[in-house]
């Protein structure tokens, strides 16, 4: 299968001149197409500096990171916005949802600032909301709802706009082992029906084993 | 240490500062230029009557300082609080860290007494400079000349402003001390993500709320505008309006947001188009937990431009009048009603030569006789209208005879006074008339362009089917409320005469001699006027500098008084706009990153930032502008005849530049500010 994600010989270094921290020290490897892939580390191990690079918050110090065939490390400003709003799904350690927004608006945002038209926009989040189980919550403010629905959401919000690929950093980071589980079968559900590529970050040996 | 704290942390705040300290320094300065007013006289000429009117002003400005103050107290104590609670965590971890109550308590309080005494000297520095540049307003306000520039300093002024400035932060200090010793070290710690719960209305209960708002208000516009107003007897009611108008307000603002919601969401195209969602979430979320300080803001904006536009207005309308309704030097009238046989046949030149007048010192002199009959009443005049005008209008005195007057003697006066001069043929009058409630009654007597009345068994008929323009005696406005002209040879016996009229101009060479002539007639003590006016002689008179100053005098007076106000107010209503949007930038700053995370651009970032504070800025103007529109109709109805609705675009032309001037400058620096506070350096800093 092709390769949605290739990393080769990537270097990060922190700091200036008289103290410099190395982060990632030349490592490589790929991802294939619809994947459950896990990395998995202690802390300060250099995981979230690798998926920041990944998704393009964070520069390379060397090294090339392609994404679905691009080189992501030459793009500039808004390339940069236009490649994360197209290519890439975020999910958060801490969700990241809007407060002030409702589960069904925090998922619309992601496509109306695509500007997606609004009617394609009802139905994606209808059809997502019945695969993720979150019908019944949709019109619910973050607040009133548990952490597991929280991340559910969160991940509805990921992969509405159908991208390459799905970063999750720590996703089961803030949820109790409950809804680790529940959470972690929706990826795999995810990643088996909807064909999503999903690059976790873990400290928790638990989640990685999920992937495959 | 405390010291440098306190330093730093201002330095920290500077962009949060910025706004509260430049508001504290416009404050500063505005309270001392209108406190300064009496050394303005310095530059400005004034006359003896000027310069009381000044005295009446700064008493009057006596008052209205201590509103003044106590609003900017209100600002004062209001805006700390947030700067304050915005730092709560800050506080939490100097407790945490060992320190007391009352050492974080005095970091307060060496930060509220360095911004305050620096607010203060910068405010006062500023106030010196502009009050130089006042007295051009204030000599333009009372039509004075200006003297030679001259430095003006009030000690007066510049003690009093430290006084009452002073006494604030006193105020604002105590209130710190309490919240502080109020807090409790677990919610200090926990405060920032609990800064602002989440309002969320019932969308149901929100409609219906709007609805009876809506209604309120309605009503309350009605009530000031759809109502014919009577001027005599609004005061009573006006209490009515004023508390529907608040209420109605608070309601309305309860349930906007919610209600707006529910509106856009059903136009998908709106609602699900970029980031509108998010704005009008951050609007709902924004107003509803601030709604009686929109409300507030509301209200003080709606009373800034109204006062604003119908004080100037009424200023200009009576300037523009004054040329017109005062065109000579003096003048005198004698009611001869009343009087004995024979003062009732002297004329007013004989009362002056009798009190020794000099009359070489008088020019264009014109007596003419004013007369009225039982024959010619309102009731009379109005004819069949008579009725439905007496439903229209139940206080017009309706038996009052109508004053009369012979072509050729109008036309002697209209020449001096370079009016229009009449044409009648023997049975026809001309109803003359320049008070603008008067007219529209009048004129409805006329459309049928007959109108007969009848003297001495005579018929005569309007010669034109609405009143004309005209009037002999002087006044500080429109005031003739209906002057009849007739032929010379109509049959008007000496019995029927009412009044005479006596005009003049001074005859003089210089200045000097000019006011040597007014201060006879002005000098209300002397010998003199004591002879000539007086119970048995019926003589009143009036001078056009007496009359000029008069009216002046009074606009003038509300104009400064409105601009001290509304200035203040307008001020207070966008700090505190400014304030909530800047110092709400915690939750802002977390909201606009997860824009950022899940794919916004910066420049979506920054338009709907944009949109976001434009909004919650225009909101409330636009409710007060809807209010004004209504108020001001309002004001110029109870003030009929004193403002011209020429006079008005311009005034509120020059309100709206004053206003837009000040709320753009606000904007842009809150809009910037917030623009900073959301910026992110570095990304990843906060992943």
């Amino acid at each position: 299968m092709e390769n949605i994600l290739k990393i080769e010989r990537i270097e990060k270094y922190y700091g200036n001149k008289t103290s410099l921290t190395k982060a990632i020290d030349n490592i490589s490897f790929e991802v294939k197409k619809v994947n459950l892939f896990a990395i998995m580390g202690t802390s300060g191990s250099g995981k979230t500096t690798l998926l920041n690079c990944i998704s393009t918050i964070d520069k390379v110090t060397s090294g090339y990171i392609f994404v679905d065939g691009e080189n992501i490390t030459k793009l500039r400003g808004n390339e940069l916005n236009k490649f994360r709003r197209e290519k890439l799904g975020f999910i958060f350690q801490d969700f990241n949802l809007l407060d002030t927004l409702t589960a069904y608006e925090n998922i619309a945002l992601a496509l109306t600032i695509q500007n997606i038209v609004p009617k394609e926009i009802d139905k994606k989040i209808i059809k997502i909301a019945k695969e993720l189980k979150i019908e019944e919550i949709l019109q619910k403010y973050p607040y009133q709802i548990s952490g597991g629905q929280k991340q559910r959401v969160a991940s509805a919000r990921a992969i509405i706009t159908d991208p390459k690929l799905v970063l999750a950093d720590e996703p089961t980071g803030a949820l109790d082992s409950n809804s680790s589980k529940k959470l972690l079968e929706q990826f795999e559900y995810l990643n088996n029906k909807l064909n999503a590529t999903i690059l976790m970050v873990t400290h928790d040996a638990f989640t990685a084993s999920y992937a495959k | 240490m405390l010291f440098k704290l306190a330093f730093q942390n201002i330095k920290k705040e500077i962009k949060n500062y910025a706004i509260y300290f430049f508001t504290l320094v416009i404050g500063v300065t505005i309270f001392y230029m209108f406190s300064s007013l009496d050394s303005q006289q310095a530059m400005i000429k004034v006359s003896q009557a000027q310069q009381d009117l000044i005295r009446t002003l700064m008493l009057m400005l006596e008052v209205i300082s201590a509103i003044v103050a106590i609003i900017l107290g209100f600002l004062i104590v209001y805006a700390n609080k947030f700067l304050i609670s915005r730092r709560k965590k800050e506080f939490g971890i100097y407790m945490t860290l060992g320190m007391g109550k009352w050492n974080v308590s005095k970091i307060i309080l060496l930060e509220t007494i360095f911004v305050g005494i620096i607010s203060l000297i910068a405010g006062l520095g500023l106030g010196i400079i502009l009050s130089q540049f006042m007295s051009v307003l204030v000599a333009k306000l009372f039509v004075a000349d200006m003297k030679e520039y001259q430095f003006i300093f009030s000690m007066s002024a510049c003690i009093k402003t430290c006084l009452y400035f002073a006494v604030m932060y006193l105020v604002v200090i105590l209130f710190n001390a309490i919240t502080v010793s109020r807090y409790k070290l677990i919610d200090l710690l926990t405060a920032e993500r609990k800064n602002e719960k989440i309002k969320i209305r019932n969308s149901f209960i929100s409609i219906i709320v709007f609805i009876i708002g809506a209604i309120i208000l309605g009503y309350a516009y009605w009530f000031v505008t759809g109502r014919e107003i009577n001027a005599l007897n609004v005061g009573k009611e006006l209490l009515k309006p004023i508390l529907m108008g608040g209420i109605g307000t608070v309601l309305v603002v309860w349930s906007l947001s919610s209600f707006m919601t529910k509106i856009i969401k059903t136009n998908k195209n709106i609602y699900l188009k970029g980031t509108n969602l998010f704005v009008l979430r951050q609007l709902n979320n924004k107003i509803n937990t601030n709604v009686i300080s929109v409300s507030i803001i509301c209200i003080m904006l709606f009373i800034t431009i109204t006062m604003l536009s119908s004080s100037i207005a009424m200023r200009n309308t009576t300037q523009r009048e004054l040329n017109e309704v005062t065109p000579v030097d003096i003048m005198l009238y004698k009611d001869v009603v009343g009087l004995n046989e024979q003062e009732k046949n002297l004329e007013i030149k004989d009362n002056l030569l009798k009190s020794n007048f000099n009359m070489n010192l008088l020019k264009d002199i014109i007596e003419i006789p004013i007369y009225s009959t039982y024959d010619v009443a309102l009731a009379d005049f109005l004819g069949n209208d008579l009725e439905r005008i007496k439903t229209e209008f139940p206080k017009l005195l309706f038996n009052k005879n109508e004053e009369i007057i012979k072509l050729s003697d109008y036309n002697k006066i209209a020449k001096l006074y370079g009016i229009q001069q009449y044409e009648l043929n023997d049975d026809e009058y001309i109803m003359t008339c320049d008070f603008v409630n008067m007219i529209g009654v009048r004129n409805k007597a006329l459309s049928d362009g007959i109108a007969p009345i009848k003297i001495n068994g005579k018929e005569y008929k309007t010669k034109y089917d609405e009143c004309q323009y005209g009037f002999v005696a002087m006044s500080t406005g429109y005031s003739n409320d209906g002057l009849i002209i007739v032929p010379d040879d109509t049959v008007l016996t000496a019995d029927l005469k009412i009044r005479s009229l006596f005009v003049a101009n001074y005859n003089y060479n210089s200045e000097e001699q000019k006011n040597e002539i007014e201060k006879i007639f002005t000098n209300k003590e002397s010998e003199f006027m004591k002879n000539l006016s007086n119970k048995n002689t019926g003589i009143v008179l009036a001078t056009k500098l007496e009359l000029i100053e008069a009216s002046i005098g009074v606009s003038t007076v509300v104009v400064f008084i409105a601009i001290y106000l509304g200035s203040i107010f307008l001020i207070a209503s966008v700090a505190i706009l400014a304030l909530k949007q800047l110092t709400e930038s915690s939750d802002n700053r977390e909201r606009y990153s997860i824009l950022r995370k899940i794919g916004c651009d910066e420049k979506m970032i920054n338009e709907t930032l944009f949109k976001q504070v434009a909004i919650f800025f225009l909101l409330p103007l636009v409710f007060a502008i809807i209010h004004s529109i209504f108020g001001i109709k309002f004001a110029i109805a109870i003030m009929s005849g004193m403002v011209s609705s020429e006079a008005l675009l311009p005034s509120i032309l020059a309100t709206a530049i004053l206003i837009g001037m000040i709320y753009v400058a606000y904007f842009i620096a809150t809009y910037k500010g917030s623009k900073n506070v959301i910026k992110e350096k570095n990304i990843n800093r906060t992943l």
